[in-house]
Parts: structure tokens; C-alpha cells; sequence
């Protein structure tokens, strides 16, 4: 075994936010892949509701697409707000109860790090998702539009960076109980009403839905996957409730 | 490497604020212990938290590697290790996955293999935080403190809930670090340790420094050494009036059998005379007495209680 060393370093040497981000991330990922609460609320709940959705056939109509071509978008973005809003808040709001945080607070990581590390382990286990829901979509007869892959990708990028964003802002301010009721309060409600599974248009009230961030991933995720077409409007939308809620999460975070 | 001047802290209150700290300065050197002591409440934990850069002073100024901590960044981070009272471990992660983590935060951190053969958490590295002992998980947060080779660490009750062979594992580990050159602040309720480990003791009570100084100086600035005496019998109101004026006279400890009583502000053989002259009057025969050299735990017992009683 080699000798400890612990000579004191006498400049400082924190690791590029890159890397930090990286081993945030990875280590992030670990966790969740072996949290089975996290588990069931970002592949299993998501998994019932595409199955529920495929089984009764809600979005059948005469002439549009197929139910299964609808739900699915929306499923994988009720994916992303499981495990940005809710996984990660939840997570995160414990973290910051048992003294977590306050203790990453004391390292290099720094908030800019600890955010970013967990849209990236959000994404990771977005990957998962994304199999194991697209996987089981394909075997009911999911068939996506392929020229819009590359843009629902980018659609997941924005979406997990302004529903992480939301679940740290709200663990970041609020008590980890009020963190847990109202995370799971949002889920329900966005994953309902807003405009994430059930598109936007069958709703009274509307017009403010579609400026909701889970309303610009789900009409975004719908564009790309069932006609391949960018949906301008929503990509503002998403992106700028992504600015917002990191930089709101920057600064309002409280580390205890 | 640390120093606070007239540090103020005061939290607001219903019916205005309080007043954690009421001006604290001190200084903390490289390849030195110096210890923070002070009764529960006092305004340790607040004062260390300032020291970190975690809590904010209201007031005075406080400089950690030449900057302020509040407001430093991850250059800053990287030099100073913190060990947290209640730990701040992640519950979920196993102690290993931990380690490996926080050591890729830093670009040339201490060996991981190393930092955990020589705190022994090679036993229980595989296993969830959640699941470790309360002596494990203190080791875990030691090794944590320790991952980034900081120049200035906090460690805070780095020795509680720990058998007596993990202990002098920490001690010898303190004991290397100082001769490295660290630069180390340790919070301790154990006076014991602290008059161990401490080169600098720094003794907080109700938001101020009481007293600040070496273990020697502190223990040395009176000579006067503590006089105790055990009696089987207790001591009646009228027997304790009746004690020399000019000495004091405090109960120390009570046992089932006995009480030990403690008599400060012997000068010479005039006063211990006084006190022999005290028992005949009363017909108090002690079955045990001796002057013993000052402890920390002596200075302490004075500093903490003296207009208490």
C-alpha cells in the first residue's frame, strides 16, 4: 500500500468544473441507480402510465397519429420531471437536512458543480429511461419520427436542466417535508394539467399552461418525435425556465 | 492561516436580537493544534462555522488563507478541510464510493487506499453510511476532512464515540499532521484531549473570549494549585459560612459515599492552615486529600463557573 501523504498541497487545486461536474455526476447516477425509491418514480411509474395509456387507447382518433405515438413523448417527459423535480429535489432536500450539503458546501464542488452534477446524473439515468420506456413504446407499436431524435434529445437536455433546477430551488429553500409534499404536489399537478402527458390543447386554460415548462417539453417532445418538426416557441419557453431556475437556484440556495 | 477580529453575530430575535458573539478574535497557526473550547451554548459552533465560511460574521473580519471564507470559492475549498459534528454524510453511499468521489474534486488528492488503512474503514468501506457506527462514521468524516492534503482543517469532537485504539489512531494522525505543517482546529467537550493535542487553547464563553493562551500558560498563570479534600459526610450551611473568606470553596463531585470538595486561592502554608483550623472547629475529618498541578479541566471548571457561585 503506498505511503499516506498528506503533506499539505500549498496552492490551490480544485478540479476543472468539468471534471468536477463529471465525478458530481457519476457519482450522482450511482446513487439513484441504487435508490429503489428513485427507481420506481423514474422508470416504473413512468412505465405504468405509458402502458395505461397504450392499454385504453385514450388518444385514438380517425385520422391523427396513433395513441401510443402520442403518449410516449409525453411519458418520457413525465420522465424527466420524475427524476429532475422529483428524484433530485427530494434527494436533495434530505441532503440538506442531514448536513449533506453544508458539508459539500465546505469542498470545491461549489453550487454551479453540484447543480450541473445532477442534471448530469438526471440525463444519465435519462438514458436508462429512455430505453427501458422507448424500448417497451417500440414492443406497442411506437413508431417515432427519426429526423426528430436529435431534437427531442436537446428537448431532454433543456427539460432536465429546468426541472433539476426546480426540484434544487424548491430543496434549496424550503423544509425537506414541505421539499417532499411539494414535489410530489407539482408532479401530480404538471404531470396532470400540465400539459406534459395530456397535450395542452384539450384544456380549458390553456393559454397559461403552454408557457409552463412541462407544457414546452411535452408540445416539444410531441413535435420532434411524432412529425420531426422544431418547435420554436417551446424551445424558447424551456430554455428560458432553464435560465431562470438555475440562476434562482444559484442564488437563493440555501447549503443548511 | 486563520485569524478572527472582534467577530460579532447576532441573530434576530421576537423581541429584537441576540447576541451570539460579542467580539471573538483569534488566531490559529500552521503546524499547530489550537483548540476551541467552551461550555455548551457558548458560541463554539457558530464561531467555527464563521471560521469555515458557512455562516456569516454581522460584524469584525475574519480571514481564512488570507481571504474571506464567506465569500471564497473552490481555490480556497481546496486548501481547507472541514470534519462536520454531525458527520454530513451522505446516508445513501457506502463509505469507499465516497471517498473516490470526494478525491476527484481535487487535483492531487491524498491515496484513498491509504487515507483508509491507516483510519481503518477498510473494515466497513462496502457498507451504507446509514448502517455505520457512530465511531465509523466519525473515522469517515475524518478521512473526508483529510481527502484534499488541506492547509488548514477542522475537526470537530474528532475523538467522540471512539474505542481506545481508534482514538490514538486519530491522535497519532493529529499528532502527523502538525508535523506537516497543518494548520488544525480542533473542537472538543473532552478537555482532556484538548490538554493532549492543543499547543494554543482558545476558551469561549457567552459569545467572548475568556481566556486564550498554551495549555502551560493557562495552567501556570496562577500558582496556585487546587486543594481538594473528600469528606464522607456532607456540610452543613453554617459549616460552609464559616469557611476562610479569602479562600473558595466548591463542591467538585459527588460520589455515593463521599463528596469531593475543591478549595481554590491556596497562596502558602498560611492558607492550608486556615483550612485545617476550619476542620477541627467542625470536627470534619476528610479520607482523602492533595494539591495537585493545574489541568485544563481545573481552568476550565474556574473560567466557566466563577460568578455562578
Amino acid at each position: 500500500m503506498t505511503k499516506l501523504d498528506l503533506t499539505p498541497v500549498e496552492t490551490p487545486h480544485s478540479s476543472s468544473l468539468v471534471s468536477k461536474v463529471i465525478a458530481q455526476g457519476r457519482y450522482e447516477t450511482r446513487i439513484t441507480m441504487t435508490n429503489g425509491e428513485q427507481l420506481l418514480v423514474s422508470i416504473i411509474l413512468p412505465l405504468l402510465a405509458l402502458t395505461g395509456l397504450f392499454v385504453t387507447g385514450l388518444f385514438d382518433t380517425a385520422d391523427g397519429p396513433a395513441t401510443i405515438d402520442i403518449a410516449t413523448p409525453g411519458v418520457l417527459a413525465l420522465s424527466v420531471l420524475s427524476s429532475g423535480l422529483t428524484g433530485q429535489g427530494i434527494a436533495t432536500g434530505f441532503d440538506r437536512r442531514y448536513g449533506v450539503l453544508q458539508y459539500l458546501a465546505t469542498t470545491p464542488l461549489g453550487p454551479i458543480g453540484l447543480l450541473m452534477g445532477k442534471v448530469l446524473a438526471v440525463l444519465m439515468v435519462q438514458v436508462t429511461q429512455l430505453v427501458v420506456l422507448g424500448g417497451a413504446a417500440l414492443l406497442m407499436g411506437w413508431s417515432p419520427d427519426l429526423a426528430g431524435l436529435g431534437i427531442g434529445a436537446l428537448f431532454i437536455v433543456l427539460g432536465a436542466l429546468a426541472f433539476t433546477g426546480l426540484g434544487l430551488f424548491i430543496a434549496g429553500t424550503v423544509r425537506p417535508e414541505a421539499t417532499l409534499a411539494l414535489t410530489n404536489l407539482l408532479w401530480v399537478i404538471l404531470g396532470a394539467v400540465g400539459g406534459v402527458v395530456f397535450p395542452v390543447a384539450d384544456f380549458a386554460g390553456s393559454v397559461v399552461i403552454e408557457y409552463l415548462p412541462s407544457a414546452a417539453l411535452g408540445n416539444g417532445l410531441r413535435s420532434a418525435l411524432i412529425d420531426g418538426s422544431f418547435d420554436g416557441s417551446a424551445f424558447v419557453i424551456l430554455t428560458l425556465w432553464g435560465i431562470i431556475l438555475s440562476m434562482g437556484t444559484i442564488r437563493w440556495f440555501k447549503w443548511r | 492561516m486563520l485569524s478572527l477580529t472582534n467577530v460579532h453575530r447576532n441573530v434576530p430575535t421576537r423581541t429584537g436580537r441576540f447576541q451570539i458573539l460579542k467580539g471573538v478574535s483569534f488566531e490559529a497557526k500552521a503546524g499547530e493544534v489550537t483548540s476551541v473550547l467552551g461550555p455548551n451554548g457558548a458560541g463554539k459552533t457558530t464561531t467555527l462555522s464563521i471560521a469555515q465560511g458557512i455562516d456569516r460574521a454581522s460584524s469584525g473580519s475574519v480571514k481564512l488563507l488570507g481571504v474571506d471564507p464567506y465569500r471564497a470559492g473552490a481555490g480556497l475549498r481546496s486548501q481547507v478541510g472541514v470534519m462536520l459534528q454531525e458527520g454530513g454524510l451522505p446516508m445513501a453511499a457506502t463509505g469507499e464510493r465516497l471517498l473516490y468521489h470526494l478525491a476527484r474534486l481535487y487535483q492531487t488528492p491524498a491515496d484513498v487506499e491509504a487515507l483508509m488503512g491507516r483510519l481503518q474503514i477498510h473494515e466497513f468501506k462496502n457498507r451504507q453510511i446509514r448502517r455505520l457506527s457512530g465511531g465509523q462514521r466519525q473515522r469517515l468524516g475524518m478521512a473526508a476532512a483529510l481527502i484534499g492534503r488541506p492547509r488548514v482543517v477542522f475537526l470537530d469532537e474528532p475523538s467522540a464515540g471512539l474505542d481506545p485504539a481508534s482514538r490514538l489512531i486519530v491522535f497519532e494522525l493529529i499528532e502527523e499532521l502538525k508535523a506537516a505543517g497543518v494548520c488544525i482546529i480542533l473542537t472538543t467537550h473532552l478537555l482532556e484531549d484538548a490538554q493532549r493535542l492543543a499547543d494554543h487553547v482558545v476558551l469561549i464563553r457567552e459569545g467572548r473570549i475568556e481566556a486564550a493562551g498554551s495549555v502551560d500558560e493557562l495552567t501556570a498563570t496562577e500558582l496556585r494549585p487546587p486543594f481538594t479534600f473528600r469528606m464522607s459526610q456532607s456540610l452543613t450551611e453554617a459549616q460552609r459560612a464559616d469557611f476562610p473568606a479569602h479562600l473558595t470553596l466548591l463542591q467538585d463531585t459527588v460520589g455515593r459515599q463521599s463528596a469531593v470538595w475543591r478549595v481554590s486561592g491556596i497562596q502558602g502554608p498560611a492558607d492550608l492552615h486556615e483550612v485545617t483550623g476550619w476542620w477541627l472547629r467542625h470536627n470534619l475529618m476528610p479520607t482523602d486529600m492533595g494539591l495537585a498541578g493545574k489541568s485544563l479541566e481545573d481552568v476550565f471548571w474556574e473560567l466557566t463557573t466563577h460568578d455562578k457561585t
